[in-house]
């Protein structure tokens, strides 16, 4: 019986764990074929796992294939992220009546089952750690984030290959998740599960499915997946980003991009960590009914940065140059990390396929000179 | 309280988006009953005169009569609406804007002597002050109840001039563009149709126009990587919104 975290076993399939899961009374979140693509829905069985399919991936480029037939989980991210679920694109914060006498507001949080999300990659759970210091800082939480953060367990998915558009061994966030998970599985290239338990929730899974030791050569075969990911990445984010990007404002680089730059807003939507929002107030034709929603929203778009007189990001070269410094430089300052994990979303979800981190590479190869 | 009076207007136009204000059948009587419809013929044939307080404007500038009849409805009405893709960028019959006009009145008409048209299907706001533009081919329900919600209110409208993707992302749908190859111009056009060719699989065709600050050039680039030839790139562009600055200035380079 698995009764600590840190223990390694062997399973032949997913399906005992989601079933497991769905018997304690988890809501299962997992990966499913949807729109010709991987998107993250609820989950009945392991029936309802993409199984056999990979992907390929490039800059604005993301198309399915067929893979081996046996395997779970040659895919890696695709087109959706976890805070589809955890901090959903539109969200009711209150409503309102108007009465003889005045008014009253009524807060509102939607529901939230106890929920598994099953197969996140290292990429993606080092993407809502970094979501939890954004909607949950000490001074100041988001209560609808917290409340389903607390409720959500997360059986990581150790990826077995990268797409062209991967970089997170550069960002030190994968491809080998080894924290922030309650269950890790690694699908080993004999065939079976390597599961790892990283919690006593994990634990609590685990019990009760009839789960073989891994053997040390088990467990270096499962290590072995990740490097062999980690050896199949071609793009790197530059070592020293976060300074050189603070120091080249001006570059020329910036306009350039923003010749090609469509100010569509995709790389922020697609983002693990991008958190902006704007709210919006509604009201019904008679003026009695009134509700406030929560909208994700863009550095990209206009009104992002309207203040009193107008807006001050007019030019796409603006937009652009405030989301990639905020993401990779002074995301440090406000969160004490990067705001990128390396996942390569906004790479292949960008329409023309502009790639960060050929842009930080182009600053970082020709910066400008400082003045001394 | 009085009620405000609304009129609604026609010109060049299929008349789909005054339809759009019937089709708003369970909320049709609420609308009746906050504002007094003083002329909307296609609702009714009871006449009352200005002035207004809104005039909702359908359709483009085609003929001589309508640039004379824009200039005696902007008199009478305090705030002047445009709804759709005829009266904010000319409508899919600015086509004529790239052609030669005489040339078809005389192969199409015995006598095109009695033809009175101008060379350009123009937008309202090309000849009077407009107040707010609804765009969309035809608008959408939404966003026209969301317009006399907030007239009614005083407050703003709130109809974002954000791309297509925006909406896109938001519904959870996958891009057409990056996961299918389907040419698309959600990039380059305004949200607002509820991503409606997207999440059928379908590329946008631009109903709603062109974005806030929109780059058609960095698209096009994209679009001939797809496989489309230029005359293709250039009939893309060329639809409802076909007569919208930016969209028309993207097309003539592809010519």
């Amino acid at each position: 019986m698995p009764d600590a975290k840190g223990a390694s076993f062997l399973l032949d399939s997913p399906g005992p764990l989601v079933d497991a899961l769905r018997r304690q009374g988890w809501r299962v979140i997992g990966p499913k074929l949807g729109q010709g693509a991987i998107v993250y829905e609820e989950i009945e069985s392991a029936a309802d796992l993409p199984r056999g399919l990979t992907d390929e991936q490039e800059g604005g480029h993301y198309r399915l294939r067929e893979g081996d037939p046996d395997r779970w989980f040659d895919y890696v991210v695709g087109p959706q992220n976890w805070k589809k679920w955890l901090f959903p694109a539109r969200q009711k914060l209150w409503s309102a009546e108007r009465s003889k006498d005045g008014f009253s507001v009524e807060s509102h949080e939607d529901e939230w089952p106890k929920t598994a999300i099953f197969g996140a990659r290292a990429c993606e759970i080092a993407a809502i750690e970094v979501q939890d210091r954004v909607f949950d800082n000490g001074d100041f939480a988001d209560s609808g984030y917290t409340k389903r953060r607390a409720g959500m367990l997360i059986v990581a998915v150790q990826c077995a290959r990268s797409a062209a558009t991967c970089f997170c061994a550069s960002m030190n966030t994968g491809p080998r998740a080894e924290a922030g998970f309650d269950v890790a599985l690694t699908e080993l290239e004999t065939g079976g599960f390597l599961v790892e338990c990283g919690s006593d929730a994990g634990a609590a899974v685990l019990d009760g499915l009839e789960l073989a030791d891994a053997s040390a050569a088990q467990q270096q075969a499962g290590e072995a997946v990740s490097h062999k990911a980690a050896a199949e990445q071609t793009r790197t984010m530059p070592a020293n980003v976060e300074s050189v990007l603070r120091d080249n404002l001006d570059h020329p680089r910036w306009e350039e991009v923003a010749e090609r730059c469509l100010s569509c807003a995709n790389c922020t939507l697609a983002c693990p960590t991008c958190f902006c929002s704007d709210v919006e107030e509604v009201n019904d034709l008679s003026g009695d009914h009134a509700e406030r929603w929560r909208v994700w929203d863009s550095c990209f778009s206009l009104d992002f940065s309207y203040i009193h007189g107008g807006a001050v990001r007019r030019s796409t070269l603006s937009r652009y140059r405030q989301w990639m410094t905020h993401k990779l430089s002074s995301w440090h300052d406000q969160f004490g990390t990067s705001g990128c994990v390396g996942c390569g979303r906004c790479i292949a979800w960008c329409p023309v396929g502009i790639d960060i981190t050929e842009e930080a590479g182009a600053i970082a190869a020709e910066p400008l000179a400082q003045e001394v | 309280m009085t009620k405000p009076k609304l009129a609604v207007w026609k010109f060049s136009s299929c008349d789909g988006c005054q339809l759009t204000l019937l089709d708003c059948e369970d909320e049709l009587l609420d609308i009746a009953g906050a504002i007094d419809i003083a002329h909307f013929l296609e609702a009714t044939s009871e006449i009352k005169g200005g002035p207004y307080d809104i005039s909702l404007v359908e359709g483009s500038i085609t003929t001589p009569h309508d640039r004379e009849r824009i200039q005696e409805i902007r008199k009478n009405s305090k705030v002047l609406i445009t709804i759709g893709a005829c009266a904010t960028a000319g409508g899919i019959q600015s086509l004529r804007n790239f052609a030669d006009v005489e040339a078809f009145t005389s192969a199409v008409y015995a006598h095109p002597e009695y033809i009175s048209t101008l060379a350009k299907s123009d937008a309202i706001a090309d000849h009077v002050q407009v107040d707010f533009e609804l765009r969309g081919c035809p608008v959408s329900k939404h966003q026209l109840l969301e317009l006399i919600t907030a007239t009614l209110a005083g407050r703003i409208p709130r109809v974002p001039k954000v791309s297509q993707c925006v909406e896109c992302k938001l519904s959870g749908t996958v891009c057409v563009m990056v996961a299918h190859g389907t040419p698309c111009l959600g990039p380059v056009t305004q949200a607002g149709c509820g991503n409606l060719c997207p999440s059928h699989g379908r590329g946008c065709y631009g109903c709603f126009g062109p974005k806030e600050n929109p780059n058609p050039p960095a698209l096009s680039a994209h679009l001939a990587d797809l496989g489309m030839a230029p005359k293709q790139v250039r009939d893309f562009y060329r639809s409802f919104n076909a007569g919208a600055p930016a969209f028309a200035e993207e097309s003539k380079s592809h010519e």
